[in-house]
């Protein structure tokens, strides 16, 4: 039986950034997945996560732990992405001004996440929202 | 190099976090983007920034950082401390520029 935990994220709040992040870290570190494994795990949730903060108004994180495998949902409700390849392309970012302030906004979010997946689907909708589905192999 | 003896020989503020100062330190990072940090900085590695926000430490905690310079005297946020407190991460400060002080760690580990 594969085992679930599910984090609430709140768009524009970034105290509570990287907590999904950081208890999934923990939950794997108690599964004993290799190291390097987890690194890119910690990666691509963490850029997820931080996504949904800096531009969408809410979402949940859904991360199911498989034998062999993590997979993780990431559904917001948000302005959504209205060209998913130009999005994916580093340095491309519509992040505001504050946000960029506080050195986010590099762009390099979702070319982190590509880079650290072993399998990647992102669905959006313009007004509506955006949804990441990630698989990485133990 | 441990991160206390980093702090003592370039005479770094200590403001937090001290339970991690033992950490032996593989290198540092220099950057102030954090999806950069998230996506390049090693394990172990010290990391050299102006920004003072608590993102700081969750990105470090997660990076498995030894420990965070702030640079230019500028003052951690009070959460930023109190997080580096929490996930024991020592949070570092000096009055150089990163520039001077990343120089000054590079000799130390370049072989
Ligand atoms: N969940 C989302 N909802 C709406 N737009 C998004 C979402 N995720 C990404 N985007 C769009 O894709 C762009 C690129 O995302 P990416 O994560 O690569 O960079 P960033 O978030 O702007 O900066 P960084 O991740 O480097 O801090 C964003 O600027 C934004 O326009
Ligand atoms: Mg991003």
């Amino acid at each position: 039986m594969a085992e679930i935990l599910e984090f609430h994220i709140k768009g524009g709040d970034f105290n509570l950034a990287g907590k999904a992040s950081s208890k999934i870290k923990k939950k794997l570190i108690q599964l004993g997945v290799e190291t390097s494994t987890i690194k890119r795990i910690v990666v691509a949730t963490y850029e997820a996560e931080l996504n949904v903060v800096a531009h969408a108004r809410e979402g949940k994180l859904t991360a199911i732990f498989e034998p062999d495998s993590i997979r993780i949902i990431i559904a917001d409700s948000g302005p959504g992405i209205e060209d998913i390849d130009l999005a994916m392309e580093a340095g491309f970012s519509t992040a505001t001004k504050k946000v960029r302030e506080m050195g986010f906004g590099a762009g390099m979010g979702l070319p982190n996440i590509r880079k650290n997946t072993d399998e990647l689907e992102i669905e959006s909708k313009v007004g509506v929202g955006t949804r990441l589905e990630m698989i990485i192999y133990y | 190099m441990k991160v206390v003896e980093l702090a003592e020989k370039f005479g770094l503020e200590i403001f937090s976090g001290n339970v991690g100062l033992q950490k032996e330190i593989s290198g540092g990072y220099v950057s102030d983007l954090l999806s950069d940090v998230m996506g390049f900085a090693l394990e172990n590695q010290v990391w050299i920034t102006l920004q003072t926000h608590q993102n700081v430490i969750a990105i470090a905690s997660l990076k498995d950082l030894a420990a965070v310079i702030i640079v230019k005297g500028l003052q951690p946020d009070p959460e930023t401390v109190k997080h580096s407190e929490e996930e024991g991460i020592p949070l570092l400060g000096t009055d150089m520029e990163t520039f001077e002080i990343a120089g000054k760690i590079y000799k130390e580990f370049e072989i």
